[in-house]
């Protein structure tokens, strides 16, 4: 038995050892990865042994990207030619959605039948002496270990990874959705994805052409929707191999039937299928290794595995070519190609998350339902696909700024549309959430900060929120944090107000009233978060129960009756201070841990009385507060809450029960939910992607429940587009942090700086400028268009 | 952007009396800090005691742990030491901490890994309570220690936001670390922070004709990486020209301090990054943003 360790790559004639590599399975991936060991060096014995007849193949069309074809180009010339030659090439993708068809253009793709790209590899691979074993099933592995190298190319069954499954050790996840492979001679000129509405639920098909009047048909659907259509009449036991579930097609031929044109849905071998996802913690076993779907699947709605497979074949031949050694070209192999895979696995659990709640967009016009679709592996954004096909994004910009009907002839941004939230018109979608004051004394804002904040204040963003704002002495969460407890701080407010209403912008001005309840007694934000004041400076802390925030934060004391009597009043007391003071927007804080989020989270809340348990129960205390302030509040004035809609830790806060929470606050006259998620506890794992809480919002705003704000990492006016056009909120806070050139936000004052005509030179036509666009527009347009 | 060398402590084979000799001379400018680098199961020196060194030999230039793997450390005789060095270096030191990115230190350690990540939040809070209460003191009268975090995944950037003063990249390419740039900042953002975190990261280098026996260094020193050790070997600045670019591309990324760490231990290569730091002001992209060296 050769050494693992032996030098693979043989030279023929030199007196080293044949080097032999048995390959198992005949597909796609196993025999393009014996062409390309084969071409490298002919002295190779290479063998592949398939189960199936040369002919027997199963399936449609198999969908290259442009990447893709590239590499096997680079690969292997001549297997290239031939297959390039025999694909279907085509660009656009087509949403039919809704009664509406939507194009994308821009991109790249190419199909080909998956018999004629078998033909093609085997004839190659016999070409360059690959012996190809039809009708050979390996039924025990072992028998073929002599070999210098053994691919387990076996598919999603394979018996490879089945026989060393100790060490492979795969997982293999059912992922909840059902789908049947077929095909069609109904013309199709694009990838086109098909949401049909039935009484029993939701279908989709996934169509692609590969070749002349052949098109590939898959159609999908949750489990539920299945067996509500009585689709699961026909148990997949109970075909013979290689038999069709003509019932199932025959309805979905009926359901599909508007597409179809008369045509027929074609069944090859076609049956209902759950979708797997494989994956293996080890692809490589000693000599043996995995590739294609014996060693990963991503579902279909992102690439086929077949292109996988091959990429697979492409990465084994580059690592046996640049390395000396077998052991070492196949750590190389499985290192290289691995974290490529688990990336793409990560798009496609991405977009099946998509499909998964897809039906929580079905209330979606079809523009936002397609940008939504488009841009669900968020590989894709709204730059990236102005990029692709600015002709679709200005459609979809002007359908988001359809007023009343109206649609406007120049595209603008999502982010600069008007929007009316309950009694508040606001100018555009923008928020800014500056950095909490830090400097002040007993509550009375700094001048530093009430400075820091008129500039921003001077901008065209529709609401400045001012932040952390505490509604007593001892909601404070630290000793310097501003407050609006007595009347001297709030004249202090009143005085920004003052100097911010000298300007005539769009700008609102909103305060967010802040309790810290177990956060509180902090030493400076400077000094890191949750770090205690010594004790001869402290407060006593309040929270739902004695739960401490964080390993070195104090413990606090459960909020008592008395207790909970005067919080209420001290919110009462500042929400009248702040309307008297002049503000146009008030926030509730009731997010991040603070007293009011401490009643919602099961982590925090452990009372054993009517404010704690069920949901209804935990939202008690924090609903009776919002509802005093909003009986105080001017109804004239927009009142928002801001929440945690996850603790971003185990045994937290669940979807159902902060739609509850959020439900229960719209009734109470809440004009707008500020979603933001985590630090709960500091056990939250938070992520800081671009928007990072934009998926919460989505889940709010979804559930019916708008209009939404969201916050967090979207440093660009196009990250916020984004956001909004996939429907995921109605507002955002732009930066947080703050956006790190203001200037472009700043209002220009007279004589100060130009009018702004370099600005929006270049910018889409010249038609579009307007006279009375503000910087901020001024400013994304630039942005867009850099 | 401030621009640091590594002390040669983590290379394997170093004649230990190289860490004050260089130390020596890199204090006399004009490089602005001295790293070191935490490894337990490898031919190394410890960094603590590497940096105790270098801070008796040196009075100007900074020193800082790039990174400390406090996981595999009990937390009070860790503070003391990281204390201890800060009043040895007054004014001068700085800790970067982190879990470490190898599995094999810790198979070694009384402290396992599967924790290490919540350990080290608890290290962090704790490190800083002793100091700030006084627990543990050493001599003088220092400001609070300057703590830095290093990691990539949420968790690292939410407790670096929370409890550090700025954040230590490990070293990508530059669009790859400007993208984690921003998630540090929203992350430090999210957190309430004032400001913004300080931000570090580091590269490796071999000037003159040292280019073949670094890239060795490396292949062997990420072996357990598999196949992206040879990536990160051939990222091995290897010329004056390659240290500029990466340290300006840095410097327009967002990076506040790049440290370069040595991979020959040989004096004459920190007298070739001297060159190429004293050749031109260091980049600082608030000056001489594309002025050319």
């Amino acid at each position: 038995m050769a050494s693992p360790a032996c030098v693979l790559p043989g030279n023929a004639g030199n007196g080293k050892p044949q080097v032999r590599i048995e390959c198992v399975g005949g597909g796609p991936g196993g025999l393009y990865a014996a062409i390309l060991l084969k071409s490298d060096d002919p002295s190779r014995d290479v063998v592949v042994h398939e189960r199936n007849a040369a002919d027997d193949t199963f399936g449609f069309g198999v969908v290259f990207s442009a990447a893709t074809l590239r590499g096997l180009e680079a690969a292997d010339g001549p297997s290239f030619e031939r297959l390039w030659d025999a694909c279907a090439r085509w660009d656009p993708v087509e949403v039919r959605y809704g009664g509406e068809r939507i194009r994308a253009r821009g991109n790249s793709f190419a199909a080909i039948s998956r018999h004629r790209l078998l033909h093609i590899l085997q004839e190659r691979a016999t070409e360059l002496g690959v012996e190809v074993r039809f009708t050979d099933e390996v039924t025990d592995v072992t028998d073929l270990l002599d070999a210098d190298l053994v691919l387990g190319a076996d598919g999603i069954n394979s018996g490879v990874r089945a026989h060393f499954a100790e060490q492979f050790r795969p997982r293999l996840t059912v992922e909840g959705s059902k789908f049947i492979w077929l095909g069609t001679a109904q013309r199709f000129d694009a990838f086109t994805f098909i949401f049909s509405d039935s009484p029993a639920g939701r279908f989709q098909a996934h169509i692609y052409p590969f070749g002349e009047g052949v098109g590939t048909f898959i159609v999908e659907c949750t489990d539920a929707t299945w067996r509500a259509a009585g689709l699961d009449a026909v148990a997949a036991e109970d075909l013979a191999p290689g038999e069709s579930d003509h019932s199932s097609i025959a309805h979905l031929q009926d359901l599909f039937a508007d597409h179809l044109d008369g045509h027929d849905l074609v069944a090859n071998n076609s049956k209902w299928l759950d979708w797997t996802t494989v994956r293996n913690e080890s692809w490589r076993h000693d000599r043996v290794v995995l590739l294609g779907d014996a060693a990963h699947t991503a579902h279909f709605s992102i690439g086929s595995g077949t292109k996988l497979a091959m990429e697979d074949a492409m990465a084994l031949a580059e690592a046996v070519r640049a390395n000396t050694s077998l052991d070492h070209a196949l750590d190389d192999y499985v290192s290289a190609r691995k974290p490529s895979v688990e990336g793409i696995q990560q798009a496609a659990s991405e977009s099946l998350d998509w499909f998964a709640r897809h039906g929580r967009y079905w209330s979606f016009e079809p523009p936002q339902f397609a940008y939504s679709l488009l841009t669900r592996s968020t590989r894709v954004d709204y730059d990236n696909l102005r990029q692709r096909d600015h002709r679709l994004v200005d459609l979809l910009d002007r359908w988001y700024a359809t007023e009343d009907g109206r649609v406007p002839l120049v595209p603008r941004p999502p982010a600069l549309t008007g929007v009316q939230v309950g009694p508040t018109s606001l100018a555009n979608r923008l928020v800014l959430l500056p950095e909490p004051d830090d400097a002040a004394t007993d509550g009375i804002v700094s001048s530093a900060h009430l400075d820091a904040l008129a500039e921003w204040v001077d901008t065209d963003v529709a609401l400045v929120l001012v932040d952390g704002v505490a509604v007593s002495a001892t909601g404070r969460s630290t000793e310097t944090d501003a407050g609006i407890w007595t009347d001297e701080q709030a004249g202090h407010w009143a005085d920004l107000l003052a100097t911010a209403r000298r300007g005539d912008g769009p700008t609102r001005i909103g305060l967010r009233l802040v309790h810290a309840g177990p956060r509180g007694a902090s030493r400076g934000r400077d000094h890191g978060i949750g770090r205690p004041l010594p004790q001869d400076r402290s407060w006593p802390l309040v929270a739902a129960s004695p739960v401490r925030w964080g390993p070195t934060t104090r413990r606090p004391d459960a909020l008592d009756a008395a207790g909970m009597e005067s919080v209420v009043h001290d919110h009462v007391d500042a929400s009248r201070r702040a309307a008297e003071a002049g503000f146009d927007a008030l926030e509730v804080h009731a997010g991040h841990g603070g007293l009011l989020a401490s009643f919602l989270s099961p982590l925090t809340n452990r009372r054993d009385d009517d404010h704690g348990g069920d949901v209804t129960n935990r939202m008690r205390f924090p609903l009776r507060v919002v509802e005093a302030v909003r009986a105080t509040w001017p109804r004239d004035r927009l009142l928002s809450v801001c929440l945690s809609a996850s603790d971003l830790e185990p045994d937290g806060i669940e979807p159902d029960e902060v739609l509850a929470v959020v439900e229960a606050l719209r009734a109470t006259g809440v004009d707008l939910v500020h979603v933001v998620a985590g630090q709960t506890t500091t056990h939250s794992r938070p992520e800081y992607g671009t928007a990072f809480n934009s998926r919460w919002s989505d889940l709010v705003r979804n559930a019916g429940s708008d209009p939404v704000l969201t916050s967090g990492n979207m440093p660009t006016v196009d990250d916020v587009n984004h956001v909004l056009l996939s429907g995921q909120a109605d507002l955002c806070v732009l930066g947080r942090p703050l956006p790190e050139t203001p200037d472009w936000l700043v209002r220009p004052r007279a004589g100060t700086r130009d009018d702004g005509a370099t600005a929006t030179a270049g910018t889409q036509s010249a038609g579009d400028t307007d006279a009375t666009a503000g910087p901020a527009q001024r400013a994304a347009e630039t942005k867009e268009h850099a | 952007m401030k621009l640091g060398v590594g002390l040669p402590n983590g290379l394997p084979g170093v004649d230990p009396g190289l860490v004050a000799r260089w130390a020596r001379r890199a204090d006399t400018g004009p490089l602005d800090s001295l790293a070191v680098v935490d490894r337990i199961v490898y031919d190394s020196l410890d960094p603590v005691v590497s940096l105790a060194a270098a801070a008796a030999v040196t009075e100007r230039i900074d020193l800082v742990t790039c990174i400390l793997i406090a996981p595999l450390r009990e937390t009070t005789s860790l503070a003391k030491q990281l204390l201890s060095l800060h009043a040895l270096a007054p004014g001068r030191f700085t800790a970067g901490l982190a879990i470490g990115a190898r599995g094999d230190d810790y198979d070694v350690s009384e402290f396992g890994r599967a924790t290490r990540g919540q350990r080290l939040t608890d290290q962090l809070a704790r490190i800083r309570q002793l100091d700030e209460d006084g627990d543990v003191r050493a001599p003088g009268d220092q400001p609070p220690l300057r703590l830095l975090v290093g990691g990539t995944s949420g968790p690292a950037l939410s407790r670096m936001a929370q409890l550090a003063e700025g954040w230590v990249h490990g070293g990508s390419p530059p669009r790859v670390f400007a993208r984690q740039v921003a998630e540090a900042r929203a992350a430090w953002a999210d957190a309430g922070r004032p400001g913004q975190p300080e931000i570090w990261s580091m590269a490796y280098y071999a000037l003159g004709d040292a280019a073949e026996a670094g890239r060795d260094y490396l292949l062997d020193y990420y072996a357990f990486t598999g196949a992206f050790a040879q990536r990160i070997a051939d990222g091995l600045l290897t010329s004056p020209l390659e240290v500029r670019e990466y340290a300006q591309a840095y410097a327009d990324a967002g990076c506040d301090h790049l440290v370069l760490f040595p991979t020959v231990p040989d004096l004459d290569q920190l007298d070739l990054l001297a060159d190429v730091a004293g050749g031109s002001t260091p980049p600082d992209s608030s000056t001489t943003r594309g002025a050319s060296p």
